[in-house]
């Protein structure tokens, strides 16, 4: 490839250049715009549902149900005082009951006068007691059957639910829109490929009579096409950097801005060093992209002529 | 003698139409000059781009250099190519360059290095006249400077065989006998001359060259030369 660009001056003045002289470097550079914040989005999707998934797994929360409380207190403190005992279990902690409250609330509503309290409601409902579980390692179905194993004797209706499957269809639209938008990448590379093929076809539609006369003085195929290789691939990473500088621009004033709304899965959506390696490769992707797209186009049309 | 060029019931047609040329049967041989005589539509351009391969045939045979032209793998045309010089009758000289790299173009398209080739361009460029003219572009050139610009340019890679249609015809009468003179000389050198030409008079101002003349498509051979090989020309 490095020969591409090693081509002697004389011989690259056989083209005509112009630099952003035509719409080329242009259109390239929108195209690797869209690539980098389709790419971005993707990937920032891709890191928000690890970690999400990453927290969550090795999760799980205990419900004690119990209608009598001074019995749901007793199973609660005996069942959480048996988990810290098991090995699988790395962190115990009881919800209080305002806690568990607190979560409830928003779903009861405010009381009639408009204030915080839920009117009583509370004191009514017979609310589970909670433990939160970490374990040492991610929640399968043996590690569910350890720790019904381990609680059961001592609180018969307590149910355990891993954190994973709550936040399941959550992790599963992440997944999709993580797809969408390398979908998107997919068609906007297909896009420039296009671009490029319908300028190299301009191009040497342009030069034609150039070409007829470099072929008839024996210039072979492989020495026309790499004039328009070098030159489509000095236009594609023109535009590539333009594009990636732009692209990249926004990714970060969004990325501060997604950090202002202090949410907890938007909060995630920043990008590690490997994301942004691979945005900075998109420019260098597109140009190989179009170079290679260039030379077909080239190669293939003048195979048509003898 | 070897045959440079050999063609064997060579007939061509563009298209679905009738044929442009029929029945072409003649030799040429090397260190020989020819002229390709005709009316105006005779297929003298046509039988001139089967000879520098912008064209194959819709039949016959040609042998070039030896080798059957007509079922040669495109990948090693350019390297016939470069055996052959041509002077088109437009011209066809790349407008964005320069009278030298003009010039130079066959030797950088057959990869001369740029020091080994700036000598020669120059003294081709004074041999056609045009050395105060070097950096001139074709458009600022008159139609008989851009036609020594064409001329120098198949000749720079001295050819084995230098093919011309109508290299005369946008240049004074006194520049027309120094272009001849300078095929001449190439010819001396060994290359054979093939040049397509309405004007008869040329004939005589090249003393042993041989006529080939084209009507209707076919081939008339005034001279016989085209059956056998010519006899060395007086070049005194």
């Amino acid at each position: 490839m490095l020969s591409l660009f090693v081509i002697p001056g004389h011989d690259r003045r056989l083209i005509p250049e112009g630099r952003l002289s035509g719409p080329m470097p242009w259109v390239i550079a929108i195209m690797i715009f869209l690539m980098v914040l389709a790419t971005a989005i993707g990937l920032a999707f891709t890191e928000a549902g690890q970690n999400v998934s990453d927290q969550l797994s090795s999760r799980a929360t205990v419900q004690i149900i119990e209608a009598n409380p001074d019995l749901k207190t007793q199973q609660t403190s005996d069942a959480a005082a048996r988990l810290r005992g098991m090995e699988l279990v790395e962190e115990v902690r009881v919800l209080p009951t305002q806690e568990i409250e607190d979560l409830i609330a928003p779903w009861l509503g405010q009381s009639a006068d408009g204030g915080q309290d839920t009117g009583g409601l509370l004191e009514d409902i017979p609310l589970p007691a909670l433990i939160d579980l970490k374990l040492a390692q991610p929640i399968g179905e043996k590690e569910l059957e350890a720790l019904r194993t381990g609680i059961r004797p001592l609180a018969a209706s307590a149910r355990i639910e891993p954190s994973s499957a709550l936040i399941a269809p959550v992790i599963a639209l992440v997944r999709s829109l993580q797809w969408i938008a390398f979908g998107l990448v997919i068609l906007l590379a297909i896009a420039t490929a296009a671009a490029v093929i319908i300028s190299a076809r301009a191009a040497l539609n342009t030069h034609k009579e150039t070409i007829g006369v470099i072929h008839l003085l024996g210039g072979t195929d492989r020495q026309i096409s790499r004039l328009f290789q070098r030159r489509i691939a000095l236009d594609a990473l023109l535009g590539g950097v333009l594009g990636l500088i732009c692209g990249a621009a926004i990714i970060l004033l969004l990325g501060m801005q997604l950090s202002a709304l202090g949410s907890g899965l938007v909060q995630s959506l920043d990008l590690s060093w490997y994301s942004w390696l691979i945005i900075g490769a998109i420019p260098i992707l597109g140009m190989i992209l179009a170079m290679v797209t260039a030379r077909m186009t080239v190669m293939g049309a003048l195979k048509k002529i003898l | 003698m070897n045959e440079i060029v050999q063609f064997e019931n060579v007939g061509l047609r563009y298209g679905a139409g009738i044929e442009t040329l029929s029945d072409l049967t003649f030799t040429l041989y090397p260190g020989s000059f020819y002229f390709l005589t005709g009316a105006s539509g005779a297929g003298k351009t046509s039988l001139l781009k089967l000879l520098y391969l912008a064209q194959r045939p819709s039949r016959g045979l040609i042998r070039l250099f030896g080798e059957d032209a007509v079922t040669m793998p495109r990948e090693r045309l350019p390297g016939f190519r470069r055996r052959i010089g041509v002077v088109f009758q437009d011209f066809r000289l790349v407008p964005h360059l320069s009278a030298f790299d003009n010039i130079a173009l066959p030797l950088r398209v057959a990869g001369v290095k740029e020091k080994d080739l700036t000598t020669p361009v120059a003294e081709m460029l004074d041999w056609v006249g045009l050395g105060d003219r070097a950096e001139a572009r074709p458009a600022t050139l008159s139609g008989g400077e851009q036609q020594r610009v064409a001329i120098a340019r198949a000749v720079i890679g001295r050819p084995e065989i230098l093919v011309a249609d109508e290299p005369t015809g946008n240049v004074d009468p006194e520049m027309a006998i120094r272009l001849l003179q300078l095929f001449e000389a190439l010819n001396t050198l060994g290359t054979t001359i093939v040049v397509a030409t309405h004007d008869i008079h040329l004939l005589s101002k090249v003393p042993g060259a041989q006529m080939m003349k084209l009507e209707k498509g076919g081939l008339s051979d005034p001279t016989g030369s085209l059956r056998n090989p010519p006899l060395p020309r007086d070049r005194a």
